[in-house]
């Protein structure tokens, strides 16, 4: 059975605002799908509507084979949110934040003791249990949410960049809870701006633009259609241009600094060999940015391409 | 099966309704302070100055001495404004902090939030009023005429108000929407309600405008159950809650349901 099943979703707001655009989506049962986007794609919008924040216009969604429009409470009870921004009460202490949430859940205060224990430990918060919230600093807020969100043990749960303005060593531990929670089990869809963070954990990824999804495949599979990454050289002594490396597609950065494209495929030695042959000495050499990161970019690029060709060859048959 | 089901959500509708309760309580409990403290202050300068001092020189009112008299309507002010202002802040503090998406993701019902809320705000209306009462008690002597009008009529006011400030807190945007009804409506309608007076003394016509005042009504009910005493039929006081907290739970259900300030 699936987790999540998403058939022709759309959202247009009060003000006209068509965020989401038919949307079609099917996250597996113990996936950890990451939904990438930029900021305005709809990503929130679509995380709304599945913990019933925002309410769609029309479409069907299913969580685990459960119909939201047919049985909204029984749905909820299987989905655990993280959202984006701090959403309890500054003055209410840890503990109490975790184990009312359980109580929404119908779990037994006994028992919601017991699994708050079990998670803010885990989460490296026990020992602030007894603090009013607003006392922790941004890190421990995301991981107080994060707690919060398991307590019931849903099924899926969703995180809207839980890592945001986070600190990298806390992300890596996190990342590692993250990876832990889905090896026993549970569904994890992620939003994410760092792309590092959805290549490292994610299996499955979608990327949204506009409202549509405009990608959705394994992490793998995405990361064989790059066909080109850019290289950053550091260089000995300063160049006043931009040197002519034949098929290379040179950038000067500044004097001492180059940017060179490579296509997937071509061996670096070449490069190395016209360097050296116009007499350049490297003194180090680093991947641009991360791969994913740059294949999002191009495919955000291609999206905006094909929209603004639909809206010319719109315009030429209207003009007609 | 379809019954082990219903059951099994009863029992989950259940613990979350004690939860919001027993939250709303904590809550109240936590900021004493600014909660139960002020209008007890209040409420003993009011006997001091308008039972004991002034009281004394006005002679005796609807059979009673004006302390005894008064007691009864301040009793019911600090219940109707407690119950009021504990759910229009805590449901706008919760919207405005966001936690109210706390119980909105969770699979409980606008039924159950709404009630969890109400008895929250019937709770310290009710604590407030336990308090000015023992309060009353060092001034005067109070007799209780008919104890189930009084414990009904208080509660049934209890949770009108609590109502009344729920549906405040949905429509409420800023920190001033929820201080505009308690003092334009609820303080003039309290204070014209019958706490200080009988509207026997008041000429005809204002006595049918006071009448126009549901409050009136109220206060009136609940010093009947005290001192056995009233300007109005307390059959049309039940009649009057019970038909107002019938359209406050259905108005509030509604905005519930259509998400009103909460889901976009």
């Amino acid at each position: 059975m699936d987790a999540l099943n998403i058939h022709q979703l759309q959202k247009t707001y009060n003000n006209k605002f068509h965020a989401l655009k038919g949307v079609d989506l099917t996250v597996a049962q113990g996936d950890f799908f990451g939904l990438l986007g930029p900021n305005g794609a709809g990503k929130s919008t679509l995380i709304g509507i599945l913990c019933s924040l925002v309410v769609k216009t029309s479409g069907k969604v299913e969580i685990f084979g459960v119909d939201i429009d047919q049985d909204f409470s029984k749905a909820k009870q299987m989905i655990g949110v993280v959202p984006q921004e701090f959403n309890f009460s500054q003055f209410e202490k840890v503990i109490d934040i975790v184990v009312t949430q359980a109580g929404f859940y119908g779990i037994p205060r006994p028992l919601a003791m017991q699994r708050a224990e079990k998670y803010l430990t885990k989460l490296g918060l026990w020992e602030k249990r007894s603090q009013a919230a607003r006392m922790l600093s941004g890190g421990m807020k995301r991981r107080l949410m994060i707690a919060r969100a398991l307590v019931h043990e849903p099924q899926l749960l969703i995180l809207d960049e839980p890592t945001a303005g986070v600190d990298i060593e806390l992300r890596r531990s996190l990342w590692d809870f993250l990876r832990e929670i889905n090896k026993q089990g549970t569904t994890i869809i992620l939003t994410t701006h760092y792309l590092e963070e959805a290549e490292s954990l994610c299996k499955n990824l979608a990327i949204i633009d506009q409202g549509q999804i405009i990608k959705n495949t394994s992490t793998k599979e995405l990361l064989t259609q790059l066909n080109q990454e850019t290289f950053v050289f550091d260089l000995q002594d300063a160049l006043t241009q931009a040197p002519d490396l034949g098929i290379y597609r040179v950038t000067h950065c500044d004097g001492k600094t180059l940017e060179i494209e490579i296509d997937r495929g071509v061996n670096l030695n070449g490069v190395f060999k016209a360097l050296e042959e116009k007499n350049i000495k490297v003194l180090s050499m680093r991947n641009k940015v991360n791969r994913l990161e740059e294949l999002f970019v191009h495919l955000l690029n291609d999206n905006k391409v094909d929209n603004v060709k639909a809206l010319n060859e719109k315009a030429v048959v209207h003009g007609k | 099966m379809e019954n082990n089901k219903s059951d099994n959500m009863n029992k989950v509708m259940w613990v979350a309704f004690q939860t919001i309760v027993l939250r709303e309580i904590r809550r109240f409990l936590r900021i004493w302070v600014q909660t139960l403290i002020p209008p007890a202050i209040t409420m003993a300068l009011y006997f001091v100055i308008f039972g004991s001092l002034i009281g004394s020189r006005i002679g005796d009112m609807g059979g009673f001495s004006y302390m005894q008299f008064v007691v009864p309507g301040l009793i019911m002010m600090s219940v109707i404004t407690n119950s009021y202002s504990n759910v229009v802040s805590s449901f706008f503090s919760a919207k405005f902090q966001r936690n109210v998406e706390e119980m909105l993701v969770s699979p409980v019902s606008n039924f159950v939030i709404l009630s969890g809320f109400v008895i929250g705000g019937v709770a310290r209306g009710l604590a407030v009023g336990a308090m000015v009462t023992l309060l009353s008690l060092f001034f005067t002597h109070l007799q209780v005429s008919h104890v189930f009008i009084m414990c009904s009529i208080v509660f049934l006011t209890a949770v009108l108000f609590a109502l009344a400030g729920f549906i405040n807190a949905v429509y409420a945007q800023s920190f001033d929407d929820i201080a505009i009804i308690p003092t334009f409506v609820l303080t003039p309608l309290t204070y014209l309600g019958g706490v200080f007076y009988s509207i026997s003394l008041l000429p005809e016509f204002w006595q049918l405008a006071s009448k126009l005042n549901p409050i009136l009504y109220m206060v009136n009910a609940f010093r009947y159950g005290v001192l056995g005493v009233s300007d109005i039929n307390v059959a049309y006081a039940f009649g009057m809650i019970i038909i107002f907290i019938i359209f406050a739970f259905a108005f509030a259900l509604h905005l519930l349901g259509s998400g009103k300030g909460l889901r976009t």
